[in-house]
């Protein structure tokens, strides 16, 4: 569901006249949001067309031009392999999205299931669930992320598998916030009063009513999971050479190079910073227009 | 009070030994061990005798469970046995070690919490403004930037503008405070502003939200200036989120700063902990996930009763 679904229920139907009045309506009370949105698209535009954008092959090296200045036919300059820096961020933008995506996607619904469950259950269940979620919240994130990592090695698969376990309690948390005042409502007794069983009460009346929260939470994850890859990227423990991640490009010799090639260090954090930004300047508008109570 | 007190003491037990057990069990489950890692190090074909003398040794040839429970058993008398690499007890290493990351920790919440409390607190009085908005920007920017870019940056301002590089040996500030503070002030400010960015959000809605109570309004309605509105009435009920995210932060950067000390150069926790990781040291890494997750807990704890002590409407029984 989109927000603009929600903010529009009595629509079932979504045309295309409504996505567009839905959507600049959000552009015109939350500009800064609009703006991370459109970042967020021609971010996501970036990925799917990178191999007709990006002016070389990311993989092509030239030790003609070894770690060159930026000029008119290497935007921002090249890397100790002489590949052009410009080309490898382009494809960056594709291995951070797939890691951000399907990690925040992942880890947000499996919290959303956990947090509901847990909500709806509630006594015993509820407390063991919570238990376990605190076990995990007091893990620090980037070490569990670094022993799982340790445990099935690196490459792009088990750094997605890495991030996403430690967002799991935390968007269980928050959603099993909201899932405990809607259990008390008059129409989960009334389904349960139906015969309605736990997994059909659960899954078709609970779960679209913390639509909101987990939306939010998948936005916020978005960025957080785009940072830690770049993390473990940096430190050689995430996605390997010669696959284009944008914390691997910093960590290729970046901090040796600074005084002679400041260019390495400057536009792949770049690209980190502006694209988390946009996703957190989304997600706050979200946030505002869904539920501007909800604190994260 | 006392009752809840008790409780909450006893409820930190069960987390922290499911998390012993996660650390255990995850630790054991990267494949190789620190013997055939260590002995293979050295080259040449190891005999099996001499892999079986080596993992008696280390207590690595007794069950599992028979570990478990002698680590446990350890912990429970405050003994972290000894670093399976370095052979010296796990105490020592750590000791060596903390100084550092603490200190860091430190001056990082203490910039943080002055840029973000003030910085905030205006944000939400003048909301809508384009101070509100730059303000807004600045911490938006501050949760994007990752902290080891921002010190790689640092680090290349110091060398293009000044030709200086950030000293590697680490001094205590009591031996030679400047020396102290010109290597450690630049890491604490790469990870204090993310942190500022966190705290000042907080501080911004929190304040928000106070600020459309009936007691501000009551405030202003018997005549009270704006600004010790802000100060006596608003900013004290807002603190409470503040200080939680101030607290968690605080007890998250202790040991999280993996990737900052990486790119500082700086022998702290958190390179401990990449370093015992990799060594498949066992009792070390499983030492410091204790450490780190009871600082995370016992913050957790003293939150809430910060809370009840700011908030006298809170009762906890």
């Amino acid at each position: 569901m989109t927000p603009e679904e929600i903010l529009t229920p009595q629509s079932k139907s979504v045309d295309a006249a409504a996505w567009v009045t839905a959507l600049s309506r959000f552009a015109r009370y939350q500009p800064l949001g609009a703006a991370g949105l459109l970042v967020v698209i021609l971010m996501a535009l970036t990925a799917l067309l990178a191999d007709w954008i990006a002016p070389f092959d990311f993989l092509e090296t030239d030790y003609t031009l070894i770690m060159a200045p930026p000029s008119w036919e290497h935007w921002m300059g090249t890397d100790p392999f002489g590949r052009d820096l410009l080309s490898r961020i382009i494809h960056g933008s594709r291995t951070a999205l797939t890691v951000g995506l399907v990690a925040s996607l992942l880890g947000a619904t499996l919290g959303l299931v956990i947090g509901v469950a847990s909500a709806y259950f509630g006594g015993t269940i509820d407390m063991v669930v919570q238990r376990l979620l605190d076990i995990f919240m007091a893990f620090p994130l980037i070490i569990l992320a670094l022993t799982i990592v340790s445990i099935f090695g690196t490459g792009t698969l088990n750094v997605t598998l890495a991030i996403t376990i430690p967002m799991v309690p935390r968007c269980a948390r928050v959603v099993r916030s909201s899932a405990l005042a809607i259990r008390e409502l008059p129409y989960i007794d009334a389904a349960r009063a139906l015969g309605f069983g736990h997994g059909r009460i659960i899954l078709r009346h609970m779960l679209p009513n913390v639509i909101a929260p987990y939306l939010i939470m998948l936005t916020a994850f978005m960025g957080q999971a785009i940072l830690l890859e770049a993390s473990l990227s940096f430190l050689g423990l995430g996605v390997q050479e010669p696959v284009a991640a944008w914390g691997l490009m910093l960590q290729g010799g970046a901090e040796q190079y600074a005084e002679s090639a400041p260019w390495m260090a400057i536009f792949p954090g770049l690209a980190i910073t502006v694209s988390v930004m946009a996703f957190n300047l989304f997600g706050d508008a979200l946030r505002d227009v869904l539920d501007p109570k909800l604190r994260i | 009070m006392s009752g809840y007190l008790i409780r909450r003491i006893l409820f930190m037990v069960p987390t922290l030994l499911g998390v012993a057990v996660l650390v255990f069990v995850l630790m054991r489950l990267i494949p190789g061990d620190i013997v055939s890692l260590r002995l293979a190090g050295e080259g040449g074909v190891v005999s099996a005798e001499a892999l079986a003398a080596e993992r008696a040794r280390l207590g690595l040839d007794r069950p599992q469970w028979l570990q478990l429970v002698e680590w446990l058993g350890g912990l429970a008398r405050f003994d972290f046995g000894i670093s399976m690499w370095t052979g010296r007890p796990i105490s020592y290493e750590i000791g060596l070690r903390f100084h550092l990351s603490l200190q860091i920790a430190v001056m990082s919440t203490l910039l943080a919490t002055m840029l973000a409390i003030p910085l905030g607190a205006i944000a939400a009085v003048k909301q809508g403004t384009w101070i509100d908005y730059g303000v807004r920007l600045f911490a938006i920017a501050g949760l994007a930037t990752p902290s080891f870019w921002l010190g790689i940056l640092i680090i290349l301002f110091l060398l293009i503008q000044f030709d200086w590089m950030p000293p590697i040996h680490f001094v205590p500030i009591w031996v030679d405070p400047i020396q102290n503070l010109s290597q450690l002030i630049w890491p604490a400010m790469a990870t204090g502003y993310r942190y500022s960015a966190v705290a000042m959000r907080m501080t911004r809605s929190a304040v928000l939200e106070v600020m459309r109570e009936d007691y501000i309004r009551t405030a202003r309605a018997k005549g009270l200036m704006e600004k010790s509105i802000l100060m006596r009435h608003a900013l004290k009920n807002a603190m409470l989120p503040v200080v939680t995210v101030i607290g968690l932060e605080f007890a998250f950067l202790l040991g999280g700063l993996v990737v900052t000390e990486q790119v500082f150069n700086l022998n702290g926790l958190g390179m401990l902990f990449v370093r015992g990781v990799e060594n498949h040291d066992y009792t070390l890494v499983q030492a410091l996930v204790m450490l780190v997750a009871t600082v995370f807990i016992l913050t957790n704890f003293f939150v809430d009763l910060l809370y009840v002590w700011l908030d006298p409407r809170i009762r906890l029984d």
